[in-house]
């Protein structure tokens, strides 16, 4: 039996990932459905999603096949890469130093570049449209994937974190189709900081126990090292961010 | 072939971005695995390594990109 304590850090950090890649994929659908029509748009998006779930039936037995410490290891490693570059780009987004994503923008230069192929080649119009949802939806669906079997592999927590990613999903679905426009009012950089440093907490916490750590307090661990991460990026926000008056320039 | 391209291009992307920041990781796990593998130390002495090395590194990289 899972008890939520155990499964909170796996189920939340699989959320919030894919809450973000969620949006950000279904902004690029909603442009292609506006331009070309829902046709396309959900024929990109299916097949697509028929991709990604071929990806997971043939890679997902291949997991059991390695060793327990060598894909701790090598989820760890992956991990540390994937968390601290969400998280070192959220604290400079933070600071000022990057501009933040806006979805209303990506949005708009999504439904540009299509509209412009519109002008050049309307016979083949149809298939690039979808073809650009598909690339969305496997683009942002991979690392979903990975999110989930990261976070979710060694201590069985596989299916919570796959329900994890799957509210998400139905989550950003639901708002999407009644709200009908990009959901720029999601606060995308806080999610972003708060996965990098879920993420990042998780990566030390599996290398660790690659290489043969064992640490103090177990699972629990990878919450202190969360609230270090945490403390770390909002410090080092406060440390390189732009004044005000220099950031509007 | 371009889109195979293109997602094997972003796949790489979602753990390469800064240069510095992927090798400055890779450095602290190969320490942290030297120390674990060679030098005998205690295992917590290596994810000590491995949590405070993780943090110095990403500190530089924001450093460098302000």
């Amino acid at each position: 039996m899972i008890s939520w304590a155990s499964a909170a850090p796996a189920v939340t950090s699989a959320f919030l990932a894919s809450l973000v890649e969620v949006v950000e994929a279904f902004t690029i659908v909603l442009a292609v459905a506006t331009i070309r029509g829902w046709k396309p748009a959900l024929l990109g998006t299916a097949a697509g999603l028929a991709l990604l779930v071929a990806i997971v039936i043939v890679l997902g037995p291949l997991l059991d096949q390695f060793p327990l410490h060598a894909l701790q290891l090598t989820i760890g490693i992956l991990l540390l890469l994937f968390g601290l570059r969400w998280l070192r780009k959220a604290i400079l987004r933070s600071a000022g130093i990057i501009p933040l994503h806006d979805e209303t923008s990506a949005f708009a230069a999504e439904t540009a570049n299509l509209k412009e192929a519109e002008g050049r080649r309307e016979t083949r119009l149809d298939w690039l449209a979808g073809l650009t949802a598909f690339k969305a939806v496997v683009l942002e669906g991979l690392e979903v994937i990975f999110v989930v079997i990261a976070v979710g592999t060694g201590h069985g927590m596989l299916i919570p974190a796959s329900l994890g990613a799957l509210a998400a999903c139905v989550l950003t679905l639901s708002v999407g189709v009644i709200v009908h426009k990009p959901l720029s009012r999601v606060p995308e950089n806080t999610l972003k900081f708060g996965v990098g440093v879920m993420l990042s907490a998780f990566g030390v916490y599996w290398t660790g126990e690659g290489l043969g750590v064992s640490w103090p307090g177990s699972d629990l661990a990878i919450v202190a090292f969360g609230a270090i991460f945490l403390a770390a990026g909002l410090g080092l926000t406060e440390i390189v961010r732009r004044p005000l008056i220099e950031a509007r320039i | 072939m371009k889109t195979v391209v293109l997602i094997a291009k972003e796949l790489l992307g979602l753990f390469v971005d800064d240069a510095f920041l992927t090798a400055a990781v890779l450095g602290v796990v190969a320490a942290a695995a030297v120390m674990a593998m060679f030098a005998n130390a205690a295992s917590l002495w290596v994810g000590v390594v491995l949590l405070v090395g993780c943090i110095c590194v990403l500190g530089m990289s924001v450093w460098r990109a302000r």
